[in-house]
């Protein structure tokens, strides 16, 4: 018969109840996993769905989302004319307040050109922008919905497509204006600061700024020599979607995910702790009947048996149960939960490594006991 | 008289060095016969345990020679493995506290001792059932122990130490947890094996009421068996 299972059944309720509270505490180490993950991939998801090959940005910064970034809207032209080059977008960028009904939404609101590189990914509904002006694509992330209108500066624009998991590095959904409205958006000050300007002597003829423009290469092309040849520029500077990728898990986001990293670290140390001394305390509390068996002749490999088993399904039920949860709830999270079935395997393997080292524990105290203790009151 | 099952000659245990030295047993000798029943008596710490312990192949003396049923054991020889197998087959243990599995009913109790010596599952179950009927609590099989009286559970230890016919049983204060009724039938109980079964039984116990029962009653004073006030009845 198998002790261990015996054990269990009969004290099951009990038993549930341990691998329902280390279920929790293994749901909220997966979901600092999947924050962790998903801070990474909200990151780069903007970047990645412009499809860009080489992002061309002001001189000496590394624009637009780890620096401020202005060049002239003309370099669109010239880029688009370097060798390779099969298409070029201007882009702005700029985190704004809008107002939807009376509710604040806060938008990272991307200007681009219709019909060139840049425009909304992922639409999950309505369509892209069509006209020239007062048209937005939202992500849905912002609670928008089709047909809203939402208030941009002095403008009012209607949502006519929604993004599914468009946002920038902070976690502002994203949203996509024309590059003419952008413009505006950035450029229309407030009459007072706008009188102040045309006294400095900088009218509206500079209104043609934008952040960055994006370059998508004929196949066959280098991105590296496309940046290069655009770098002779020596008002510009360039970088291959891979550099603009590292610059935000590098730079941008690298704070909040070594913040994140270092609590997911403690948290994952701590559970290893509780874990170990859960079946610990569970192998000591059996220390009488571990020494009753081996005095009725039980082997050692039947007493490790028992305590390995019993932990091993202590923390396999409990992983499963706190995958479970964190599957079921992932999706209630304000920012997204990434969680992937290599992130999942990692930490099983984790929490069976544990179990296998805190049985080893217990085994150790097992094995020592002296059958003698059972013979004595 | 037939060979001893139980023979010790000269054994000696002493528990650490110098000034935390106890002599726990000093030069004692005794042997047991098939079929007799034996008392060990004296005062606490007076080295009774030990003994028990050393029959039992839990505790290796210091000196002395040990022999169960033809087999010298602690010769230097024998692994803690073997004195397992010796523990499993050859002696069934009867506690103060029947230390049952509580997670075990009573059937299983006695069934796991029978698989741990080989037995299958199913013939281990049965053979545990008969037992426990032979004892007279066969209707309480599916009892968890926390469910048993304390004689109930007491007789489902008996049956767990008689699992595999051990041919020595020892028991250290069987009925010190009992009422005198209830000690007296477990000690009618432990006779009617030694004589039907052949086993040699060693009882440790301060129980004036059950001194009748006795073949022979010695008394142990600070690890020596006091041969003048030892007594057969
Ligand atoms: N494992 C041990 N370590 C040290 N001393 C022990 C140990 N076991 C028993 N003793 C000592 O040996 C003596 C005899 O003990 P024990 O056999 O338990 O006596 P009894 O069972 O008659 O009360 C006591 O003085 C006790 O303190
Ligand atoms: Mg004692």
């Amino acid at each position: 018969m198998n002790l261990a299972y015996r054990d269990v059944r009969h004290n099951l309720g009990r038993f549930l109840l341990t691998c329902l509270g280390l279920g929790l505490l293994l749901g909220v180490v997966l979901a600092m996993i999947g924050i962790y993950r998903g801070l990474v991939v909200e990151a780069l998801t903007l970047v990645q769905g412009m499809k860009a090959d080489v992002w061309v940005v002001e001189a000496n910064t590394q624009g637009p989302f780890a620096e401020a970034s202005r060049i002239p809207g003309g370099a669109r032209e010239a880029v688009a004319r370097l060798p390779g080059v099969a298409a070029a977008g201007s882009l702005t960028f700029q985190t704004v307040e809008g107002d939807s009904s009376g509710q604040k939404v806060r938008l990272m609101t991307i200007g681009y050109e219709p019909d060139r590189p840049g425009g909304p990914a992922n639409l999950i509904a309505g369509r892209a922008i069509g006209r020239s002006h007062y048209e937005l694509v939202a992500d849905v992330g912002s609670g928008l919905r089709l047909d809203d209108r939402v208030r941009l500066g002095r403008n009012l624009f209607q949502v006519v497509g929604l993004t599914k998991n468009q946002v920038a590095s902070g976690g502002d959904p994203a949203a996509w204006i024309t590059l003419l409205d952008s413009q505006r958006l950035q450029f229309d000050l407030a009459p007072p600061a706008a009188r102040v300007q045309i006294a400095r002597g900088m009218g509206a003829a500079d209104r043609d700024i934008v952040n960055a423009v994006i370059a998508r290469l004929d196949p066959g092309a280098a991105a590296d020599e496309v940046a290069t040849a655009a770098r002779r520029w020596k008002h510009l500077s360039a970088m291959t979607s891979a550099e603009q990728e590292t610059i935000l898990t590098r730079s941008v986001v690298d704070r909040a995910r070594r913040q994140i990293g270092m609590f997911t670290t403690i948290l994952l140390v701590v559970s290893a702790v509780i874990i170990a001394l859960i079946i610990y305390t569970m192998t000591m509390e059996k220390l009488k009947q571990i020494a009753t068996l081996k005095l009725i002749g039980a082997p050692d490999r039947k007493i490790v048996a028992m305590i390995v088993q019993q932990s091993l399904a202590l923390g396999m039920i409990g992983f499963c149960a706190g995958a479970a949860l964190i599957m079921i709830i992932k999706d209630a999270f304000p920012r997204r939960v990434v969680l992937e079935l290599d992130n999942l395997l990692t930490l099983g393997a984790i929490v069976f490594a544990v179990c296998l080292v805190a049985s080893a524990l217990g085994v150790r105290a097992a094995l020592k006991v002296d059958p003698a203790t059972a013979l004595g009151g | 008289m037939p060979a001893p099952i139980i023979e010790l000659r000269d054994v000696s245990k002493h528990f650490g060095e110098g000034d935390t030295r106890v002599d726990a047993l000093r030069s004692v000798s005794l042997s047991v016969a098939p079929g007799e029943v034996i008392a060990l008596l004296g005062p606490s710490g007076s080295g009774k345990t030990t003994l028990l312990n050393v029959i039992g192949c839990i505790l290796e003396p210091s000196s002395g020679w040990v022999r169960l049923d033809d087999e010298v054991i602690y010769d230097g020889k024998m692994l803690r493995r073997d004195l397992r197998r010796l523990r499993l087959e050859k002696i069934g243990f009867i506690f103060q506290f029947h230390n049952l599995l509580p997670f075990l009913d009573a059937t299983d109790n006695v069934a796991v001792a029978m698989e741990l010596a080989g037995k299958s599952d199913r013939d281990a179950r049965r053979a545990a059932g008969e037992l426990l009927d032979y004892l007279e609590v066969g209707r309480r099989g599916a009892a968890f122990p926390a469910k048993l009286s304390g004689g109930e559970a007491q007789r489902v230890a008996i049956a767990r130490a008689l699992a595999n016919k051990p041919r020595i049983i020892l028991a250290d204060e069987p009925t010190a947890a009992l009422d005198s009724k209830r000690a007296g039938i477990v000690m009618d109980l432990l006779r009617k094996l030694a004589a039907e079964q052949q086993t040699a039984i060693v009882v440790v116990t301060h129980d004036e009421k059950i001194f009748d029962r006795f073949d022979r009653i010695h008394h142990l004073r600070d690890g020596q068996i006091d041969p003048a006030a030892s007594s057969s009845t």
